[in-house]
């Protein structure tokens, strides 16, 4: 399959950099000051607790949140906060649940994501002229071409509602995909699929790579993770903990320490429990606690 | 998909199936041959029914009820030469013109037996009528047919089984026709069409359209429950310009099946409503905004036309032809409709309808003061302009009676085929636009708009281009309404009024004819013009009724009287027919979203 992807940078340069990204809402700080980047041609992972607002940090990509600080670029350019303008900059995504549009047909579905890529407005709809023909035409073709990628040629004229969930994930990625972009954002695409479904995702997301698109995704699946991606970024309570290839992010104990609590540094103290009992004890007999060598 | 486990086809009253099918034929029969007897003695019932040998009034519509009858009993008992009639190969369409023919006749005999005082008052023919159409209907519930044994289904849903099981998916495959055959077929059901609409709007009093209502309602049922509407929408499909054009040429073949202008100009009003609610249906049906202020933009272009047309009433001494007076009609309501949406489109859904609802109360009131003493005096306030000229159109006047080919034709026949253009151009910009990249990208905002942005849709510019485009329909309407109705008031174009194009009949078209659909709001404008006209004569109960009627419509048929392929698949999901696999999600696609995700 052919790409024309709008603008392809070189291999090892940025395609997104964003720095200092921070988002508050009211009090609370969801992501605070992210230095991120991504290179063409690679696949970064995205990944880190629940709540560690991963998310967040994708809408703040997309534009569909507007970072409290901090700017996006792609491709050296500062991307404006609209999700329109940064899908039309290169940048599409996927979202965590499905966002298909569920009473459109399979091709409806892919030709929408070409929106951006072709201009027949209303005036050239209404006339119908041999430009507006061709327009379609051609979106159609590559539609089609999107869905033989995906495997999904064969049922181009079903209600997207009507398909099967992993090929609604596949979908996404077809829809996500017309849209020609340099970057894809995949936000959880293996999310309650079967180990087959998660190997073949596997297999579509090096195909996408070596369309040439770099692919930020992220996913609590970690063997996917650790398979796939060239650099894996760890996000803790809206802050990036470590950043690296596979290796070391699996051999760095801050991220068990965040996926899995802090282990005990030696017996439990009775330090800590004399604590709790005098708490538990309370206000009716302050002092008479006495510490026990055991936890109950 | 149907779970076939649970339905079967049995008789609702026991009877042996040899039996029911006799005591049927008979039945229909004798219904048939008591429409030639005399019902009642006196002519004080509207419609002469006291005639032997010579059926009239109601007992027209009970002989074709009976008629369907016996010939849909013929089909399904396999009589050679019927089998198209009913290729769905069930007892339900039989069941449904019974049931049809009992409710015409029997509703005939208590029209009679209540408006003329007594029981006293029916000949014998009644009697007859009466007893033989029961007999019909018993003998067709002694059929087998669809019923829902489900212990889940509820208690309502298994008593009517027999009527609204589903034909769908087992149809017998069609003989191969020839194109002309086709085609030819095409035309027939528009001719057939364009006879039971004249019919419809031509019933000279109430009792005759509400037996006209009963058994069209329940013969249009049986003919889609046989499946020759899906036949038959399969060959529109595949013959779509002669489609369009036999259904235009049914439509201005109708002024030559009228006498008078009362007709005609009532035909006009329905196709001016049904024009403007094919506009609605580009802003509701296609972008899902929900616009209740609609009925403004038919006023902004009347005004226009109007204040253009060169009567004395109005402020402006100007004469514009109608084609410039048309145009710019067109445009002030596009002028205002970007002007009201360029602010409020910002807003999503309710607030949206809430602004709309403003707008079209501000328009009318608006209206009703600019008459010099509570502002500039530009419409005359609620006398409103009157006296707008007639057309003439390249010599042609349009307020003087024509003769072609032998018919004398009224005035409102000339506006008739002058707003069945403008229909014209309304459906063909709606069928351009909503299939084409600006449709899809109206109907992806309705989806999900987050969704639709994230895939590079500016949905502001597009909903905006929508309300616009949906304006500026309406508004080119109003230039016609204005030199059809002569005079233009602000009490023309209230959000909920008795006389149709008001913005809550105009919305209640659209639903009602379904959304996204070009023959939908036509049709259910139809409908919601003619049958408040028509029960006049219901007076007090009028609006009650018409009101259960509505009610009983979305219950049974929530997606609409016609309705779009996506709609029908969403309300009726346990029986599509196109979909091949499981369509069943697990539980992980409803999980709960984050925000903004």
């Amino acid at each position: 399959m052919t790409t024309n992807t709008t603008t392809q940078a070189a291999p090892g340069t940025p395609v997104l950099e964003a720095s200092g990204v921070t988002m508050r809402f009211g009090g609370l700080t969801a992501v605070r000051s992210v230095d991120f980047t991504v290179n063409a041609g690679e696949i970064v992972g995205l990944i880190g607790p629940n709540g560690a607002g991963k998310t967040t940090f994708f809408n703040c990509l997309t534009g569909l949140y507007i970072p409290t600080e901090g700017t996006v670029r792609y491709q050296g350019n500062v991307l404006p906060a609209k999700p329109h303008l940064v899908t039309k900059a290169g940048m599409a995504r996927t979202f965590q649940n499905i966002r298909l549009f569920a009473n459109m047909t399979v091709l409806e579905n892919v030709l929408v994501g070409r929106h951006t890529r072709t201009k027949e407005g209303l005036w050239s709809a209404l006339l119908r002229g041999p430009g507006f023909k061709k327009a379609e035409k051609a979106s159609e073709k590559r539609a089609m071409e999107l869905l033989e990628f995906i495997g999904l040629e064969g049922k181009r004229d079903h209600l997207a509602r009507n398909l099967p969930y992993g090929e609604q994930r596949k979908l996404e990625i077809a829809r996500a995909l017309a849209s020609e972009p340099g970057l894809l954002l995949l936000d959880e695409p293996t999310a309650g699929m079967n180990p087959q479904e998660t190997r073949a995702t596997e297999e579509l997301v090096f195909a996408i790579r070596d369309m040439g698109i770099a692919v930020l995704v992220i996913e609590h699946d970690m063997r996917f993770i650790f398979n796939l991606c060239d650099r894996v970024a760890v996000l803790v309570q809206g802050e990036k903990l470590v950043e690296g290839t596979s290796d070391v992010v699996q051999a760095d104990e801050r991220v068990v320490a965040a996926y899995l609590g802090e282990p005990f540094e030696g017996a439990p103290g009775d330090a800590e429990i004399a604590e709790v009992e005098a708490a538990e004890n309370g206000a009716d007999t302050p002092g008479t606690t006495s510490t026990k060598g055991d936890t109950p | 998909m149907t779970t076939t486990e649970t339905h079967e086809t049995t008789p609702v009253i026991p009877l042996p199936e040899a039996g029911a099918r006799l005591a049927l034929a008979v039945g229909a029969a004798a219904t048939l041959a008591s429409t030639f007897l005399s019902w009642t003695y006196t002519t004080d019932f509207p419609g002469d029914l006291t005639v032997t040998g010579y059926p009239g009034g109601l007992q027209v519509l009970t002989l074709i009820g009976a008629a369907l009858t016996l010939v849909y009993a013929l089909a399904t008992f396999g009589v050679r030469g019927l089998g198209w009639l009913n290729p769905a190969g069930t007892f339900t369409p039989v069941l449904l013109l019974a049931l049809g023919t009992f409710a015409t006749t029997w509703y005939t005999v208590i029209a009679i037996a209540g408006e003329l005082g007594g029981i006293v008052n029916l000949e014998p023919g009644g009697f007859i009528a009466a007893g033989a159409s029961l007999v019909a209907l018993l003998a067709a519930l002694g059929l087998p047919l669809p019923r829902d044994t489900d212990p889940t289904s509820s208690r309502f849903t298994r008593a009517t089984a027999p009527i609204f099981g589903t034909a769908h998916g087992r149809l017998k495959q069609p003989k191969a026709l020839n194109t002309w055959a086709e085609i030819g077929i095409i035309i027939v059901a528009f001719a057939i069409g364009l006879f039971v609409a004249a019919y419809g709007i031509d019933t000279p009093y109430g009792e005759l359209f509400v037996g006209f209502l009963i058994i069209t309602g329940f013969a249009f049922g049986a003919i889609a429950r046989a499946g020759l509407t899906t036949r038959l929408s399969a060959l529109t499909t595949k013959h779509r310009q002669v489609t369009v054009g036999a259904a235009f040429a049914a439509a201005a073949a109708f002024p030559f099946t009228q006498d008078t202008d009362e007709f005609t100009l009532l035909a006009v009003s329905i196709l001016i409503f049904a024009t403007v609610a094919l506009g609605l249906n580009v802003v509701v049906g296609l972008a899902g905004l929900l616009d209740l202020g609609y009925v403004a933009f038919l006023g902004v272009g009347s005004y226009t036309a109007a204040l253009v047309s060169g009567t004395t009433a109005s402020t402006f001494d100007v004469k514009f032809p109608f084609w410039a007076a048309a145009l710019t009609g067109a445009a002030a309501s596009l002028i205002f409709g970007v002007l009201i949406g360029a602010p409020t489109l910002r807003l999503r859904g309710d607030y949206l309808a809430i602004v709309t609802l403003g707008f079209g109360e501000i328009f009318r009131i608006a209206m009703g003061n600019l008459d010099g003493t509570s502002g500039p005096n530009i419409t005359n306030g609620p006398n409103g302009i009157p006296n707008i000229p007639d057309l003439k159109l390249f010599g042609y006047d349009f307020g003087a009676e024509h003769t072609l080919a032998g018919f004398t034709l009224g005035s409102y026949a000339n506006y008739f085929w002058l707003m069945l253009v403008c229909t014209a151009i309304v459906v063909t910009v709606f069928a351009r636009a909503g299939n084409s990249r600006i449709g899809r990208a109206w109907v992806a905002i309705r989806e999900d708009e987050t969704a639709a942005t994230a895939m590079g849709i500016n949905g502001f510019r597009v909903k905006l281009i929508a309300f616009a485009l949906g304006a500026t329909l309406a508004g080119l309407a109003g230039t016609v309404q204005a030199h059809v109705q002569h005079t233009v008031v602000p009490e023309m174009y209230v959000f909920a009024g008795p006389v149709p194009p008001s913005s809550a009949f105009l919305l209640a078209a659209v639903i009602l004819g379904g959304m996204g659909t070009i023959t939908g709001p036509l049709v259910g404008a139809t409908l919601l013009y003619v049958i408040p006209t028509k029960l006049q004569f219901l007076n007090d109960y009028q609006l009650l009724f018409f009101g259960i009627a509505l009610v009983l419509l979305m219950r049974f048929r929530p997606e609409g009287i016609i309705a779009n392929k996506r709609q029908q698949l969403e309300y009726h999901e346990t029986d599509q027919t196109a979909v091949p696999e499981d369509t069943t999600l697990p539980p992980g696609t409803v999980g709960v979203s984050k925000a903004g995700a």
